[in-house]
């Protein structure tokens, strides 16, 4: 073998090498979490790094508690119905910023980025207030409320930079027909937005379904909780034995719906993700 | 109908014209449609953020919200009996502030240098890339609560695999207590932070890369260049707008932390960054007026960073246009 | 079918004055072209008619009506547009009945005029067709469709055909000209392409700068252009424009020197011009003679080109750098390197001032 072989060689184990460990990186923790949920209680403590065994033991201790079943429909209901107030007030709002030209129209974009910066905590105090004075205390209708402070701005972003990517002579045309803006939005538009509006409905499901902070601190009882804090929260009978096995299996319930979408609408995320972040 | 005047027109003097009835019609009509998403946004931020301004001038606390009395400064400062009190004297605020920055700094930089790295290696020509770049989404997809569990657990001083592995490998002689000890914990919750936001970086600096021209890298290739020189010459250079951008987007985010501390190792003090210490006193003590304080110090400090770095990406911008 | 009047239009876009003064009327049933350099506002223009771009000051009527406010579907106007701009997600049929259904037309109605239209447009057996599954002259005929069939007064045209290849363009063009003849209807029409301008329309409005140059018949413009501009715009190839002096000037014509053709007795009338001043001599390649020469007055062959049927032949010019140009029916006997003399056709030849305005012919301005 030349050394100019053995170079090539060299490099393309080593290569495989690093796919593998960016691999481990990504899926191991996912993957101990599964193997951990399959084990009976007995074999917890004993670390190991195969399945070896199939026990749904743990998942039926979850799901036979009712206020993890509550948690998930919680979960659900909020985060869709901030999905459906994100995209609503998004497209038409979308389309105001990025196809009239109108003055204010920078300032409005300042202030929606600036929303999309601002630390949760900022809002607590006064967000508290504002649910409590409405009624909305411990009510999942409060959660869906305030989860459109961060779902709102970024849904209006990234639909805007799709909105002005549309060909003008499409909307000049429609004008031409004698549509207004609402028949343009949603007969022309709409139909052509869908792949956008898939896109960030699906961040903006991913958000509100990850959403920790407002979730904890404005819902009481377990059957207002929504899977985060409902797992946050999952205690054993001491502070020092918690019980690993029921978290895991819950922990793999709430992920395993999410890793499939991400799966399958990858491309979809990635071009996403960077609309919002890099064409910005 | 309306009749249309003809008027005598200086044509160098361009008269600002009020539009047709069409465009005006147009503008009303945007405004109309971003009416609700103002409002709602004024509901759930700008009034709030007033609000949160306005507690931390008083002594209110969660269950007496409605008739707080107003006390000026003395959440922030107060000199009484011949000592100072308030937020700016709590060391413990000093810490979590440190912390808060400490946290960021290094996981945002941590992110960065392994998030190109990733796209690095996505970005080569490879069987099963795709399912790859697909499995590189996991840890980002996953909630911050679960991530923060499924590590918590793998770090367990006990049973965890962490110190299970490095036991077995000969690296430690006892097991670490990850998310208690004070030397550790910091580390542990950045390792996990890094774990989980690697993938967004990754993937802004990929788009990056994939838009970069082709011939450059050829013209390297030709010129014999080696691919670590090419790397930090080229690729470098031309992705560095897109992974600021990461960069700042993931440094806010940083910023106001609370979710994977809050899970891995509650409100422990060394790793209390400000939205855990203002959460701590709002909810916690109930003490809404010092906690207000606290938030709206958190708040001004990532306004102040926000701005610096619109000012100096401004600056950089104009500079780099002459 | 409507007339349409411009009344001193003006359109600015910030500081930008990209309209001015257009006067101009247009009549029931004509087919008016807008030509003109790229830039110069045709676009802009026929936008302001459509009511695309709101009028700065003006008044424009449509019929006896004035329009300036109204919205474009009240002004009763079609537009094609350069990219079609066909709605992707709709059928043939459902793209055509858009506008109909807007105007809330009842359903019979609709089918019968999208029908209609179709027939016309020999569209009946693609209208259940996405526009992704259409040709490009089919989709230009779903646009030009589509524009039709609310029936509008005018219809507006903006460089319908430039994004079809050369021999699709003709025969599209050839289309358009029958419809117009069929429908009668008023059109307005915009365009880049010399040849569609001269075969199509009933009156040429040739533009510079946001102005109107001249309006005229397609023989008018090309016999008797008012402008350098519009000399050296219409006509293809283009005029030959040779530097020349008044050498005298009565009323039974001018008699002009130009470099390398010597004296000619022109019947142009002299005006306000007298000896000495300096004029440009407009002569186009068809109106050029040839004749063996040599010395002062004979130009130098660079180039000759066979274009089959005909001939072009190039000049090395004596002042300036743009070839002249003779043009010719095939054969040719001509060669490059040869030299010969430029005979212009005494009564083809055109007068430009300094100022670029053209010097009229005696007996028009008898006539006039
Ligand atoms: N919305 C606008 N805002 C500012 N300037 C504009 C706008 N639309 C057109 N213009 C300017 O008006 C001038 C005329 O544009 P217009 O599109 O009418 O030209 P045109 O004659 O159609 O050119 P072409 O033959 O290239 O289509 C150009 O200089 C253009 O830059
Ligand atoms: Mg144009």
């Amino acid at each position: 073998m030349t050394s100019r072989q053995f170079r090539r060689l060299a490099t393309r184990v080593g290569f495989w090498v690093l796919v593998a460990v960016v691999l481990i990186y990504a899926i191991f923790p996912f993957y101990y979490a599964v193997i951990t949920s399959l084990k009976p209680s007995s074999e917890l403590f004993t670390v190991s790094y195969w399945l070896d065994s199939l026990d749904v033991s743990n998942y039926v201790t979850i799901f036979s508690q009712g206020s993890f079943v509550r948690a998930i429909f919680n979960s659900i209901l909020v985060s869709i119905s901030v999905v459906a107030i994100a995209l609503l007030l998004g497209v038409t709002a979308s389309y105001a910023l990025g196809r009239v030209r109108f003055r204010g129209r920078t300032t409005v974009m300042l202030v929606i980025l600036g929303v999309s910066m601002f630390p949760q905590v900022a809002v607590l105090s006064g967000l508290f207030e504002v649910i409590r004075g409405l009624g909305l205390y411990n009510n999942p209708a409060g959660l869906i409320l305030s989860y459109t402070i961060f779902t709102l701005p970024f849904t209006v972003w990234v639909l805007t930079t799709f909105m002005k990517q549309l060909p003008m002579e499409l909307e000049e045309a429609a004008i031409m027909d004698g549509a207004t803006p609402w028949v343009t939005i949603t007969k022309v538009f709409l139909p052509l937005m869908w792949p956008a509006m898939a896109t960030t409905g699906l961040l903006a499901f991913i958000a509100a379904w990850n959403e920790f902070l407002f979730a904890l601190t404005f819902t009481l009882t377990d059957s207002q909780r929504t899977v985060p804090v409902a797992i946050a929260l999952i205690s054993g009978g001491s502070q020092h034995e918690l019980p690993w096995g029921p978290i895991m299996a819950a922990s793999v319930t709430v992920t395993v719906p999410l890793v499939i979408l991400v799966m399958i609408f990858q491309r979809r995320i990635v071009s996403g993700l960077t609309a919002g972040a890099v064409k910005g | 109908m309306t009749t249309t005047t003809t008027l005598p027109r200086a044509p160098e003097r361009a008269r600002p014209y009020r539009g047709t009835k069409v465009r005006r019609q147009r503008v009303r009509a945007a405004w109309t449609f971003l009416a609700p998403m103002l409002i709602t946004l004024a509901l759930v931020a700008g009034w709030p953020l007033l609000r949160t301004f306005y507690f931390s001038l008083t002594d209110g606390t969660l269950s007496t919200l409605g008739d707080a009395s107003f006390i000026g400064l003395e959440n922030y400062l107060v000199y009484d009996n011949g000592a100072w009190y308030g937020l700016l004297t709590d060391p413990l605020w000093w810490r979590s502030v440190w912390n808060t920055v400490f946290f960021a700094v290094v996981s945002v930089s941590l992110e960065a240098v392994f998030g190109v790295i990733v796209a690095l290696i996505l970005n080569a020509e490879f069987r099963g890339r795709m399912l790859v770049r697909a499995a590189v989404l996991i840890p980002w997809a996953i909630p911050t609560i679960v991530s923060a569990k499924m590590w918590a657990w793998m770090l367990n001083d006990q049973f965890g695999i962490i110190n299970h592995l490095l036991m077995a490998l000969g690296l430690i002689d006892s097991p670490i207590a990850w998310t208690a000890s004070a030397t550790y914990s910091m580390w542990a919750v950045i390792m996990v932070d890094v774990w989980k936001t690697i993938p967004f970086v990754a993937l802004l600096a990929l788009a990056a890369m994939q838009m970069l021209p082709r011939d450059c890298y050829e013209a390297a290739e030709v010129d014999g260049i080696h691919p670590i020189k090419v790397f930090f010459k080229v690729t470098l250079p031309l992705i560095t707008p897109a992974l600021m951008v990461a960069v700042i987007f993931r440094m806010l985010d940083a910023l106001r932390v609370f979710d994977v501390i809050y899970v891995l190792t509650s409100n422990a003090s060394n790793t209390m960054t400000m939205s855990i210490y203002a959460r701590q006193q709002l909810v916690e003590f109930q003490d809404v007026g010092y906690g207000s304080a606290a938030s709206t110090l958190l708040f001004l400090i990532i306004a102040l960073a926000t701005v610096a770095y619109l000012y100096v990406g401004r600056k950089q911008l104009q500079l780099g246009g002459d | 079918m409507a007339s349409v009047k411009l009344d001193k239009l003006n359109k600015v876009f910030g500081h930008d004055h990209i309209i001015k003064d257009v006067d101009l009327g247009i009549g029931d049933g004509e087919f008016v072209v807008f030509v003109g350099p790229s830039g110069c506002g045709k676009s802009t223009l026929l936008r302001l008619i459509a009511g695309l771009e709101s009028i700065t000051d003006g008044e424009l009527r449509i019929g006896e009506q004035v329009v300036n406010d109204l919205p474009p579907r009240e002004r009763g106007v079609g537009m094609v547009f350069q990219s079609y701009a066909l709605y992707p997600h709709m059928t043939v049929y459902e793209n055509m009945a858009f506008g109909l259904k807007l105007a809330k037309t009842a359903n019979e109605t609709i089918e019968e005029r999208v029908m209609a239209t179709a027939r016309i447009l020999q569209l009946e057996e693609l209208l259940h067709r996405k526009p992704k599954e259409l040709s490009g002259g089919q989709r230009q005929r779903v646009a030009m469709g589509r524009a039709m069939a609310r029936e509008p007064r005018i219809l507006l045209f903006d460089e319908p055909l430039s994004n079809l290849d050369a021999s699709l363009r003709v025969q599209m063009r050839n289309e358009i000209a029958r419809l117009h003849q069929r429908l009668g209807a008023t059109v307005i029409y915009v365009t880049h392409d010399q040849v569609e301008a001269m075969t199509l329309a009933d009156k040429i409005v040739v533009l510079n700068a946001g102005q109107v140059e001249q309006v005229g018949t397609p023989q008018e413009l090309y016999q008797r252009p008012l402008t350098k501009f519009v000399a050296g715009f219409i006509g293809s190839p283009t005029m030959n424009f040779l530097p020349a002096e008044m050498v005298a000037g009565t009323t039974e014509g001018c008699r002009v020197h130009a470099n390398g053709i010597g004296e000619l007795d022109l019947p142009q009338d002299p005006g306000r011009h007298g000896a000495g001043d300096a004029l440009t001599l407009g002569v186009r390649p068809e109106h050029l003679g040839l004749a063996p020469a040599s010395g002062d007055n004979s130009f130098e062959i660079v180039n000759v080109e066979y274009l089959g049927n005909e001939v072009y032949i190039y000049f090395e010019p004596k002042d300036g750098d743009t070839l002249l140009i003779h043009r010719s029916e095939a054969p040719s006997c001509w060669e490059i390197g040869q030299h010969a003399a430029l005979l212009p056709s005494v009564a083809n030849v055109h007068l430009f001032d300094s100022d670029g305005c053209a010097l009229a012919l005696i007996s028009t301005r008898d006539a006039a």
